[in-house]
């Protein structure tokens, strides 16, 4: 794939009313560069990941926006996927070098909704749904019940495991400055916590966030960065599924995510065995079950009770069998925060940071292949990235 | 010249609905909502009540307290954000039932729930200055929330009024110092002929409130070289009952200091009325010599703040009126429907 990342960046995610997505942006964009040790004018294009801008902010054509704002006059796209509209947009960049078309490229992943009310914020998302879920007045945390509620039926599922993957979450958030909601909460707080669509409480569910992150990607594999490691986007890999629930044959798996991640390790021509660290896309607790599946963690019905045992998180590799996969080292969406254009993007930089041994209290110790996992809306897009150190 | 408070009045319609009877139609755990807004019921104002019935009525027993015939009031200013007209001021129709007779100034004030503090600023300055003697104001709203929405649980109906003139033996309370703090806001709002008002959600917490408030109270001590150790109460407006808890405790102030101030448990949020409320419930127990830190909020938005002195007159004036607690007291439920009824949204 010939793909490396030369500098990788996250604003703090949370309710940033003071900061325009310009601000948001131009912050990331300016640390990004300054890893890479490259100069603006080598990036030859620029991806940006977006979903609401135009719906709530009023402002489309971000591709040209951005470039203006950072001085570029070079191609640039928004890349719009509902919540995988940031691993899109990566995916895009990956596409765009690897064809040898350009060399070096910027994505952006941005997404502004705390400055709108919640019912709008909910009313705009679900323009990734379907028609028939829209006039049924269904929301995301409605039809990831749906979700929860088959997989609780089918393999035993309980809302204490769902409780758990909030606790582990908010552990990892609790050592990033940048999340959202760096603190930690616990299992008896997630299942008091108020019932937004049973069986998923507030804390099952992901934040509403502002937030920007932002990747330079390049062709050119020699170290330019100044911790002198190279890491290559070795898979990038895109699925589809429908865009509606009901017209899906399992409740319990997300087909897109299964497609996606076969590709995926087929194009790195490793197995999930082999991953040691992953960020996948837990906009509700359930989600991550879920992705653990169908990612191939876990056998089927297995991934509830082994993230109740604590596997998957910090320091688990005492206890598991797991090998040594550590997920959503970031917070996951769940704590670090879920500004949607910018969660995909975000994703990579967490793993990108991992695999170049500065995630400080975070840190995976020896974590050299890292996975991520973007999903949009209830799972008609599935975006999966597989990174490796040199 | 100092000024003080020389009359109190308040008025809190009788008829409450629970929070529970709310979240119950709209399918909410009530326990949650209760928990959440740290209140458990709300005032209604009755079919044929509004800001100006209940504005006269506060403000007939202010005049009562203060001792004083209307016709020696020389200024009178009403703020309320429900005013019943857009154009004809709620103060000269109150003025002409309480018999202030033609020689007086007269203005309606509106800014959200801080429109009746900033009249005790402007009309302590006319005081002071000796442009007038006494100065009636009114904080009074009949405060309307669309169906379903958060501010349903806690828009309520009240008034609060109150004498200010020269400071002497008599006063009820002196005022100190005084602060301000304001800022273009928009956490709040209801644009002219829209009959509910919108709000931002949680943007109406930090930024506004938060900021606002504790903008004004940090003002404040500085000006009065005070900390919160010296005063024996403070009050903050409330629009539900945790936002006044936690910004006493960022303060520093503590529990006890605030709790006697904490009407919005009974009544809810009656906007204008809210934190003048808070501090006659505060004079209901007070004693002569102590000392008062309040805070108003009005979103859009400001804060004002008071340091207050409490007077020898408080003794005999707080038999004379019935205090806040009789109003509180004085209730009866209605149902949901009937809640729909009185608001004339059915």
């Amino acid at each position: 794939m010939n793909v490396s990342i030369l500098g990788a960046s996250t604003s703090k995610f949370g309710e940033l009313w003071q900061t325009s997505p310009r601000d948001l942006v131009k912050d990331v964009v300016a640390e990004s560069i300054d890893q890479a040790g490259v100069t603006k004018s080598k990036i030859q294009a620029v991806f940006v990941g977006n979903m609401l801008s135009g719906t709530l902010g009023g402002q489309d054509h971000l591709g040209a926006f951005f470039a203006e704002e950072l001085g570029l006059s070079v191609p640039a796209m928004k890349i719009e996927g509902a919540c995988a509209s940031g691993g899109l947009a990566v995916h895009a960049g990956v596409l765009a070098v690897s064809s040898g078309l350009y060399e070096t490229v910027l994505v952006v992943g941005v997404e502004k909704m705390t400055d709108h009310k919640p019912e709008e914020v909910a009313k705009a998302l679900m323009g990734a749904g379907a028609d028939a879920e829209r006039e049924a007045g269904a929301t995301f945390p409605a039809l990831y019940a749906l979700m929860a509620r088959a997989h609780m039926q089918k393999y035993g599922t309980t809302e204490e495991h769902l409780a758990s993957v909030a606790v582990k979450n908010h552990y990892h958030a609790s050592l990033n400055s940048h999340a959202q909601f760096p603190f930690t909460v616990t299992i008896e707080q997630v299942l008091k916590s108020p019932t937004v669509a049973s069986p998923l409480k507030l804390l099952d569910c992901s934040p509403i966030t502002d937030g920007a992150a932002a990747l330079i990607l390049t062709k050119n594999q020699v170290p330019r960065t100044k911790n002198k490691k190279v890491i290559n986007i070795v898979a990038s890999a895109v699925a589809t599924d429908t865009l509606g629930v009901a017209q899906r044959e399992d409740l319990t798996t997300l087909k897109a995510a299964v497609n996606a991640s076969k590709k995926a390790y087929e194009q790195a021509g490793i197995g999930p065995k082999d991953i040691d660290v992953a960020e996948v896309h837990d906009c509700f607790t359930i989600a991550e079950i879920i992705a653990m599946e169908d990612l191939e963690f876990f056998g089927k019905g297995e991934a509830a009770s082994a993230i109740n045992k604590g596997k998957t998180k910090l320091g688990g590799r005492k206890n598991g069998t797991t090998d040594n996969l550590i997920v959503n080292t970031s917070g996951g969406l769940k704590a670090v925060g879920h500004p949607v254009g910018a969660t995909g993007v975000k994703q990579i930089v967490e793993i990108y940071q991992q695999l170049i041994g500065q995630s400080g209290k975070k840190q995976v110790e020896g974590a050299a292949v890292g996975l991520t996992h973007n999903v949009g809306g209830s799972g008609a897009t599935a975006v999966v990235h597989i990174l490796k150190r040199e | 010249m100092s000024v003080a408070i020389q009359g109190f009045g308040v008025y809190v319609p009788k008829y409450r609905i629970k929070v529970a009877d709310i979240a119950g139609v709209w399918g909410k755990n009530a326990i949650e909502i209760e928990k959440s807004l740290g209140l458990l019921e709300k005032s209604v104002a009755a079919p044929d009540e509004d800001s100006v019935t209940q504005a006269f009525e506060a403000a007939r027993l202010a005049i009562i307290s203060a001792n004083i015939t209307p016709t020696s009031i020389d200024v009178c200013f009403v703020g309320s954000e429900s005013h019943p007209y857009a154009v004809n001021p709620t103060s000269t129709i109150i003025a002409e039932f309480l018999g202030i007779g033609r020689n007086y100034l007269s203005v309606d004030l509106q800014f959200a729930c801080k429109a009746a503090t900033a009249g005790i600023i402007a009309i302590s300055g006319l005081i002071a200055s000796g442009k007038a003697s006494f100065g009636l104001i009114v904080g009074t709203d009949t405060a309307q929330a669309k169906p379903h929405d958060i501010l349903e649980y806690t828009a309520s109906s009240a008034a609060a009024a109150c004498i200010l003139g020269k400071d002497s033996d008599r006063g009820l309370a002196t005022i100190i110092e005084t602060s301000s703090y304001s800022s273009d806001t928009p956490d709040f709002w209801r644009r002219d002929g829209v009959k509910y008002p919108t709000h931002g959600g949680r943007f109406t917490g930090e930024p506004a409130y938060f900021t606002h408030v504790i903008g004004a109270a940090d003002l404040l001590l500085k000006k009065t070289k005070l900390s919160p150790s010296n005063f024996d109460y403070c009050i903050f407006h409330m629009p539900n009952g945790k936002f006044p808890r936690a910004v006493a405790k960022r303060l520093g102030f503590k529990d006890k200091q605030l709790a006697p101030s904490l009407i919005v448990e009974q009544i809810g949020n009656p906007y204008s009325a809210s934190s003048l409320l808070g501090l006659t419930s505060v004079l209901q127990f007070a004693k002569p010599g102590q000392l008062i830190f309040m805070v108003s909020y009005g979103s859009g938005a400001g804060a004002d703040g008071f340091v207050l002195k409490v007077g020898k007159g408080i003794i005999q004036k707080r038999k004379v009126v019935p205090q806040v607690d009789d109003f509180i007291k004085d209730k009866k439920y209605i149902s949901y429907v009937q809640y729909l009824r009185f608001g004339g949204k059915i």
